[in-house]
């Protein structure tokens, strides 16, 4: 599914976010990327779903050779791969609803199918009753349950999440947990940045270490490993 | 592209064309400078083709022979000049007849002055009144003319007349105010299509974000783009539209003048049911291929995400 040879990546200010990563991670698995900031975890996510290139070596995802994409796949390479991003990156003017509707509009789906789906993706992260609501209405937990039904309406095969629990209390966070768990058990490969130790401690998943750019460390059930 | 995502494209162009509120009033205002500099020359132009085209079926040669011409040169003369290839037509006006019209230009007052005179003692010479097909070539015909009155050993003409001068000048007033019409509308053209470049541009900066989580739910340009063709595209057709009807007053109100003034009867403008398809479909076109063109100069580098 997601497949790293060699991988390397530098910035063009010159410094080495990643230096030679080997990875493979399959269909179906959940994983966590440790690691202290600045290690290089939002750029191993960002080469996935293209906002970066490789500087060198072979990945692949959903067996596109992601390196050699023609400019005019890259959209639908990203159709197949879903973002939380950190910050959400809600449309503010748009309500809850339609911020989902809107990541199935870019893709052109029916409006019929639009009308169904997105419902049906607000009720799985429990925000049917607000979906009504403009970003700016919603608390933090919210937001981050928006920012994850627009990351999955379209089926994604792969959910890229980084530190969807960044800014949330424990309890918002293990409801989010719990919501990344039930779609990774219906069939997402889930990729998950975090700091939170407590999470990857209790809900034991696949580790990922990554520090100063390589990987020290990729245990199938492993722990966060680090004191903070 | 489904008729969903159609009405969206049509949908989010001209909300933004309301969103940019004045810059879009900017855009607008100089295609319609343009557009109507531009619409004024076309007019213009027709104008004056259709005054041309009175004044060419006027230009004529006149050709006075000496008094006393044979003839048998006459004939001659009349024959020579019908040969050339630029002449359409030769009309031999007698004496006789030239007399009567003289009379007839002179009216009441002149009337004496020309009474005494019978058929024998009449002091006028015969001549040839010539007209040409191409209304250009009447300086060339008449030296001509000249040539063949010199290589004649009796030297038969007396006087060629064509308006010398004027008709030169009256072709090349024609032909400056179309070039510096075309000069005028490409430069104002241009300055219109920038504007829109940047209007658009603005719209595309306050939308980078939302641009930047359409590509990364996988937009494609195309997607992304058809919105802001919309935009320049409404602009350009919202600024001819204007453009059309400022004209279309304009040019009803001042045909209405001319034609009630009985002073300036010779000013005859041409309806504007004969040419309307033409000035405003061209005007119309233009100005949507400037509102498109602006927004595709401005779109093209903020895609590549
Ligand atoms: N756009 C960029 N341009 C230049 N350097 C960058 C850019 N993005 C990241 N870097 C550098 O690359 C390195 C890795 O950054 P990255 O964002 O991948 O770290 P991270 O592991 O996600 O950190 P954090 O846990 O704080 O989010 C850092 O040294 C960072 O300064
Ligand atoms: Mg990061």
């Amino acid at each position: 599914m997601i497949e790293m040879q060699d991988i390397w990546k530098t910035y063009t200010n010159g410094s080495h976010a990643l230096r030679g990563v080997n990875v493979l991670i399959d269909k179906d698995e959940f994983v966590y990327l440790v690691g202290p900031s600045g290690a290089g975890k939002s750029t191993f996510m960002k080469l996935i779903y293209r906002e970066e290139v490789p500087t060198k070596g072979q990945l692949f995802v959903n067996g596109f050779n992601i390196g050699k994409l023609k400019q005019r796949k890259i959209p639908y390479v990203r159709r197949n791969i879903g973002v939380i991003f950190q910050d959400f990156r809600l449309l503010p003017k748009l309500t809850a609803y339609e911020n989902v509707a809107f990541a199935m509009e870019v893709i052109e789906a029916p409006k019929k199918v639009i009308k169904r789906r997105v419902p049906e993706v607000l009720e799985l992260v429990g925000l049917k009753q607000k979906m009504n609501c403009l970003p700016s209405q919603l608390s933090g937990g919210e937001q981050q349950r928006v920012a994850i039904a627009r990351a999955i309406v379209n089926n994604p095969a792969v959910l890229v999440a980084d530190e969807p629990t960044g800014n949330l209390d424990p309890e918002t966070s293990w409801e989010i947990m719990k919501l990344l768990e039930e779609i990774n058990y219906r069939g997402t490969t889930i990729i998950m940045a975090t700091h939170n130790k407590d999470i990857v401690n209790r809900i034991r998943r696949r580790v990922i270490a990554i520090e100063e750019g390589m990987i020290v460390r990729d245990e199938v059930r492993g722990d966060y490993g680090y004191d903070t | 592209m489904t008729l969903n995502t159609i009405s969206r494209h049509l949908r989010e162009g001209s909300k933004s064309i309301v969103r940019n509120g004045w810059m879009s009033v900017a855009s607008i205002s100089s295609i319609v400078i343009s557009l109507f500099i531009l619409g004024v020359f076309i007019l213009l132009s027709f104008n004056l083709n259709h005054l041309m085209s009175q004044v060419d079926s006027k230009i004529t040669i006149s050709v006075y022979l000496k008094v006393g011409t044979s003839k048998e040169q006459v004939d001659l003369l009349e024959t020579d000049i019908g040969n050339m290839s630029e002449v359409s037509q030769v009309t031999l006006i007698p004496k006789a007849e030239g007399l009567k019209l003289l009379e007839k230009k002179l009216g009441d007052k002149g009337k004496d002055l020309v009474k005494g005179y019978t058929p024998e003692t009449n002091p006028l010479p015969d001549a040839f009144t010539i007209e040409v097909y191409k209304p250009e070539t009447v300086s060339m015909v008449a030296k001509k003319i000249q040539a063949l009155n010199e290589t004649n050993k009796d030297k038969p003409i007396d006087i060629v007349n064509y308006g010398q001068g004027h008709v030169e000048k009256l072709f090349k007033l024609t032909e400056m105010i179309r070039n510096f019409g075309l000069i005028l509308v490409v430069g104002l053209g241009f300055t219109a299509m920038f504007l829109i470049a940047n209007t658009i541009k603005i719209t595309i900066m306050a939308r980078q974000r939302e641009i930047s989580i359409m590509k990364m739910v996988g937009a494609t340009n195309s997607f992304i783009r058809w919105p802001f063709f919309v935009e320049g595209a409404l602009i350009g057709l919202i600024g001819s539209v204007v453009t059309i009807a400022i004209l279309f007053l304009a040019y009803n109100q001042l045909f209405a003048l001319t034609a009630d003034t009985m002073g300036i009867q010779f000013i005859d403008m041409l309806p504007l049911s004969n040419i309307w398809a033409f000035a405003f479909g061209s005007l119309m076109a233009l100005g949507i291929l400037i509102g498109v063109w602006g927004s595709t100069i401005s779109i093209r580098k903020f895609l590549k995400v």
